[in-house]
């Protein structure tokens, strides 16, 4: 599915990261691997450190506490936007919305289009592309877009396959009408028959948790984990990538009348290292103008990674230039999705620590 | 240049691999090790094997990964 939106553009990107910082190599002995494979696959993957929330942060502090930074710094006015979009897999509550419970928290106005969006890896495309639908209506001046997930407190940290590589963060997203005539170009594309290669098979209604589905397990794989915890397939979901990926993008470019060399950095979710550099490989682009860093630092935080790439990779080229850049996410769902525009000029774009 | 024995040697010391002629299903290799070893053969011949070849039937004996390292122009 092909998508253009005009006249609209980001004008600021934080990322809200917590300041508590682990290592892979402290943790590999949680693992039930021997150090000398699990330091091997540190290498190939990229994994060095993670930035996790402490026990009890939720996904509403991260977003507050990067929203209290922008009104307080000047950079955003609480009454200048009227709507919140929130894209997280790790909500507060199943139920109020956790946009609304931000809302509330930091004493918005009445007149604020609140809505949560359960989505994950494509979440910043995603949440975007509501963005822009929603600046279709004139009372619409700003949208204030959240990433945001806390995926750590629902990953095993007995399971090598995805605790070493997780996340948590929020980033915040100012999306507004561009006074120039831009085009933005997206794509999007779902397969549902595959939403068991990425879950979290209890918690919700269909199985609920229960002592029984906090219970570690060994399901064959040396790793430990609940059904409470992720559960990725990571064969499968690397696989995806690889094939659905570069002809999607290859699409985006093509309905967009561009050519791979008249874009300046490929912005893609930042799933590990070898990944998105066999991503690369395969399109013939150079690994400077794709970002690969973010797992090593920070961790993979679904949604949040792609504007914290834009954030640690790109902040000084933003404020003061511009850069022709495509997003791709890809993850839960099945969903995989790229978008092609012009990004810069930003009123901020910088990195701050929860709390 | 290392051998293909050799390299499985370093991934995996504990197992014989040409003993085995399904190394996933013998529990010699996963998806992980898998990963290292595409890595290292990347390396080790200065190639990059794509994506969509990293898939376990290509790496599941001797003979599929001297198969596939031949699709890269690489003579065992």
């Amino acid at each position: 599915m092909n998508f253009t939106f005009h006249r609209k553009h980001i004008s600021g990107i934080l990322a809200v990261i917590p300041a508590h910082e682990r290592s892979f190599v402290e943790e590999m002995k949680n693992f039930n691997f021997p150090e000398s494979r699990s330091l091997k696959l540190k290498e190939v993957m990229g994994y060095d450190k993670h930035r996790l929330v402490e026990p009890g942060v939720c996904v509403s502090d991260l977003a507050v506490c990067g929203l209290e930074h922008l009104f307080k710094n000047g950079l955003l006015r609480r009454e200048e936007f009227d709507a919140l979009i929130l894209v997280t897999q790790s909500p507060d509550h199943f139920m109020p919305p956790t946009s609304s419970i931000i809302q509330g928290r930091l004493n918005l106005k009445h007149d604020l289009f609140c809505l949560d969006i359960n989505q994950g890896c494509a979440g910043f495309l995603i949440g975007l592309m509501q963005a822009f639908l929603l600046l279709e209506q004139e009372s619409i001046r700003k949208v204030v877009l959240i990433n945001a997930d806390v995926l750590s407190r629902k990953t095993s940290p007995k399971d090598r396959n995805s605790y070493p590589l997780i996340g948590d963060a929020a980033s915040i997203t100012l999306v507004e009408r561009d006074a120039e005539d831009s085009v933005i170009h997206a794509n999007l594309k779902m397969d549902g028959t595959r939403h068991e290669v990425l879950m979290i098979p209890a918690g919700g209604l269909r199985l609920p948790s229960t002592p029984e589905t906090a219970l570690l397990e060994d399901v064959g794989d040396n790793n430990l984990r609940a059904k409470d915890h992720l559960r990725m397939d990571g064969s499968a979901v690397f696989n995806f990538v690889q094939v659905e990926v570069p002809p999607l993008i290859e699409d985006l470019l093509a309905s967009a009348g561009a050519s791979m060399d008249a874009v300046d950095y490929f912005i893609c979710h930042q799933a590990n290292r070898f990944m998105l550099q066999k991503l690369a490989d395969k399109m013939k682009v150079p690994y400077a103008k794709m970002p690969s860093n973010v797992v090593t630092h920070f961790g993979n935080s679904s949604g949040v990674t792609i504007p914290m790439a834009i954030t640690f990779n790109l902040a000084d080229r933003l404020r003061t230039g511009h850069a022709r850049v495509c997003l791709a996410g890809f993850g839960v769902g099945l969903t995989w999705s790229s978008m092609l525009m012009r990004l810069g000029g930003l009123s901020f774009c910088e990195m701050i620590d929860y709390p | 240049m290392k051998s293909l024995a050799e390299i499985l040697k370093e991934i995996r010391p504990e197992f014989n691999f040409s003993t085995s002629t399904d190394f996933m299903a013998d529990g010699m290799l996963d998806s992980f090790d898998m990963i290292t070893l595409v890595a290292t053969l990347d390396k080790t011949h200065g190639i990059s094997i794509q994506g969509v070849d990293i898939v376990p039937e290509h790496f599941k004996n001797l003979q599929a990964i001297d198969a596939l390292l031949r699709k890269y122009g690489i003579r065992p």
